[in-house]
């Protein structure tokens, strides 16, 4: 293998899809399933040229349902897997995500956001998918999110989303939008000696001895690959320890629903990221992500201008829910400021974290992003 | 558990099944057993790396069967078996890889998948065992419901046209294309043998009694008169045209449809990934 062109080192002018299957290969991704879609095609289409440069499998699958299934699929064979799509295409893989999360099965998903509800906006970016991200299949489990606001950040997440879903055997999502998903800016990627990977932890005993489902103090079983002679039987039924199903017994399915979202809550402070921004004296908080937090700090600027102490909580992980981080701040200010590219999603957690705070949301529908001076207006008046 | 301890002792196939999780749930005489007995006997017979195979199954009563053997094995979700498989063998080419599943589960919900991995021509063997209706949510309709036939949901008798299985697989683009019925147990496993060894994508059909469902609500009064019928009414006819082979109550065509040779997904991939590095080197190099 051509070792210099499995991690492109250097300074590039990249779109941020195309930044995200750099950040997927440098991760040690070599298998990528999809089906097109705007506006995350960009990212299969790198994957096609690239996956067979590095060694790694790309295919098209019949529709997102297959799609998912496949990187499951790929993910348990030993290889660390993901796919790409948007918003229609995120709601058929939601059953498959849920037998992801059920099966403690490392996998990316890329969700490029775009207007919806349905077939939508297209060409438009949202942030529509936040909730459905963390609920969007059925029954209890966490999952984890994090929401690039620049093309870099598509490269750098990407990268800690595979981390993150190999060290919690947990589907995680990249939650970006149309927007940063076609923003052309410079990337800068680290020679790869730099980069941090990890890899899933592998059973330390003998098939015999190997109790495929039993977590370690971390809540996380390790995990054998197919093909390494453990012979691990995998259900999407409630299962108990050793993977079999145990459909009656509701001891075996509390500790397993437990077990599931404790995995991510249990640990999330070691997971969740955030920025801040001038939040040190701030008297009103902005508390935004993704593409929404980049008018936000422009805002923010403004308002310290015009002698307004403003500041910025930028949600670099937006599941798990940083809430310890936004009742923290929500103590220390007057009033908070949410801007997001829907009709009110993410803010909803904000208000029950801020609890008396109170909450100002921006709603923003169309495709246009926020204008800096429209969430200025918002920060003036919330400290009048 | 005395009869299991003593099935373990005795049996020849024993090893290759999670023996502790028996009794299994299928009823007294049903089909999916056989299938479970010609798939070992297979393996056994090819001496197959069981810690190198890899059996996937989608939802339903048959689906049950990949929690049964002793070797990796997945229990998808329903319908998707295949499309969960294709990621499987594409990330490790060698595995030996199985699909075992149902009617409404391959062809109803999964269909998609099937028509698609046939024609990629992706290297797994898939086993379907056709059981005319859906067994394991009580007997509802299915895609390979007979005409007229009784379920739960065609009480006034069916009024679909059900899929021919067999040509459906051969218009894919299946390369080896078989089907036999619960009977057949030396020829079923004979051809289980040479789908495993053949590579692309294999499919076997095998009709499959279920006496407790289907059978009861169709005039079978007991297991052994679906037993007796599937012997009167089928017949072997090797290399016989797959799309006049449809199934009817009053015959059953049975045997090998298709073996044909042609190239993989996984073969096509590896000369492409052959010439791309050539290509990357001669770049590096110039
Ligand atoms: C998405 C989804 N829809 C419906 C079901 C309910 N369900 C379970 S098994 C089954 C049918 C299985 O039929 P078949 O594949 O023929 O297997 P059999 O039980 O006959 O062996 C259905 C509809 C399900 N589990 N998941
Ligand atoms: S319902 Fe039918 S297919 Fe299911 S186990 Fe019983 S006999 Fe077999
Ligand atoms: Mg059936």
């Amino acid at each position: 293998m051509t070792e210099q062109r499995t991690v492109l080192t250097g300074k590039h002018l990249m779109q941020g899809d195309m930044a995200c299957a750099e950040g997927a290969i440098a991760a040690g991704c070599r298998f990528f399933a999809g089906y097109p879609i705007t506006p995350a095609t960009e990212i299969a289409e790198r994957m096609a040229r690239r996956m067979i440069e590095v060694g790694g499998i790309y295919v098209q699958m019949e529709d997102e349902l297959a799609s998912m299934a496949a990187i499951i699929g790929a993910s348990w064979a030993g290889v660390k897997a993901m796919t790409a799509t948007s918003g229609p295409g995120f709601s058929l893989m939601q059953e498959n995500i849920g037998l992801a999360a059920m099966t403690e099965t490392p996998c990316v998903v890329v969700n490029i956001m775009r207007g919806s509800p349905s077939t939508g906006q297209p060409t438009e970016p949202g942030q529509q998918d936040v909730m459905q991200a963390q609920w969007g299949s059925h029954g209890d489990y966490d999952v984890i999110a994090l929401a690039p606001a620049s093309v870099q950040e598509m490269f750098d997440l990407t990268i800690e989303c595979f981390n993150l879903s190999e060290t919690y055997r947990v589907p995680t999502f990249l939650l970006a939008d149309g927007f940063i998903g076609h923003l052309w800016e410079r990337v800068i990627i680290p020679p790869l000696e730099e980069i941090k990977v990890v890899k899933r932890k592998k059973p330390k005993v003998p098939p015999e001895k190997y109790i495929p489902f039993k977590p370690d103090d971390d809540l996380v079983p390790p995990m054998a690959n197919f093909g390494d002679g453990y012979r691990v039987h995998v259900t999407g039924l409630t299962h108990d320890e050793h993977g079999y199903p145990r459909t009656d017994d509701p001891e075996v399915q509390f500790k397993l629903v437990q077990r599931l979202c404790e995995k991510i809550r249990k640990n999330a402070e070691k997971i969740i990221k955030i920025k801040e921004l001038m939040l040190e004296d701030a008297e009103v908080a902005v508390i935004a992500y993704g593409i929404a937090s980049r008018a936000s700090i422009s805002a923010v600027k403004k308002a310290r201008e015009a002698g307004i102490k403003a500041g910025l909580l930028r949600l670099v992980t937006v599941w798990p829910f940083p809430e310890k981080i936004v009742s923290e701040i929500a103590n220390q200010v007057k009033a908070i400021v949410v801007p997001e590219m829907n009709y009110g999603q993410l803010v909803r957690e904000v208000e029950r974290a801020a609890k008396e705070t109170p909450v100002h949301f921006i709603p923003k529908l169309g495709g246009e992003p926020h204008k800096p001076d429209e969430i200025f207006e918002v920060i003036r008046r919330a400290v009048k | 558990m005395k009869a299991v301890q003593e099935f373990e002792m005795h049996h020849p196939m024993a090893k290759y099944l999670r023996t502790e999780r028996f009794p299994h749930i299928w009823c007294e005489g049903c089909g999916n057993g056989i299938i479970l007995g010609c798939f070992t006997r297979a393996l056994d017979e090819l001496k197959i790396n069981i810690d190198k195979l890899v059996v996937v199954s989608g939802i339903g009563c048959i689906g049950r069967i990949a929690g049964y053997l002793r070797c990796d094995s997945f229990h998808t979700t329903h319908g998707r078996a295949i499309a969960l498989a294709t990621g499987i063998r594409l990330a490790n080419p060698n595995l030996t890889l199985a699909v075992i599943s149902g009617d409404g589960d391959l062809f109803s919900i999964g269909g998609n998948h099937f028509i698609h991995a046939a024609r990629r021509n992706i290297d797994m063997t898939v086993i379907c065992s056709n059981n005319f209706n859906y067994g394991m949510t009580g007997g509802q309709l299915g895609p390979t419901t007979p005409l007229h036939s009784y379920t739960t949901t065609s009480p006034y008798g069916n009024i679909e046209h059900p899929f021919n299985l067999v040509h459906l697989a051969a218009a894919a683009g299946a390369v080896y294309v078989a089907r036999w019925t619960a009977l057949h147990v030396q020829r079923l496993t004979a051809s289980i043998k040479k789908a495993l060894q053949k590579k692309g994508f294999k499919f076997i059909e095998v009709v499959s009694p279920c006496p407790e469902i289907f059978g009861r609500r169709n005039n079978f009064k007991k297991a052994i008169e679906m037993m007796r019928w599937l012997k009167d009414v089928s017949e072997i006819r090797h290399g016989y045209d797959p799309s006049k082979a449809e199934i009817t109550m009053e015959k059953i065509v049975v045997g090998e449809f298709v073996d044909v040779e042609k190239p993989t997904y996984e073969e096509l991939l590896q000369k492409k990934y052959i010439k791309v590095q050539e290509k990357l080197r001669e770049k590096n190099a110039g």
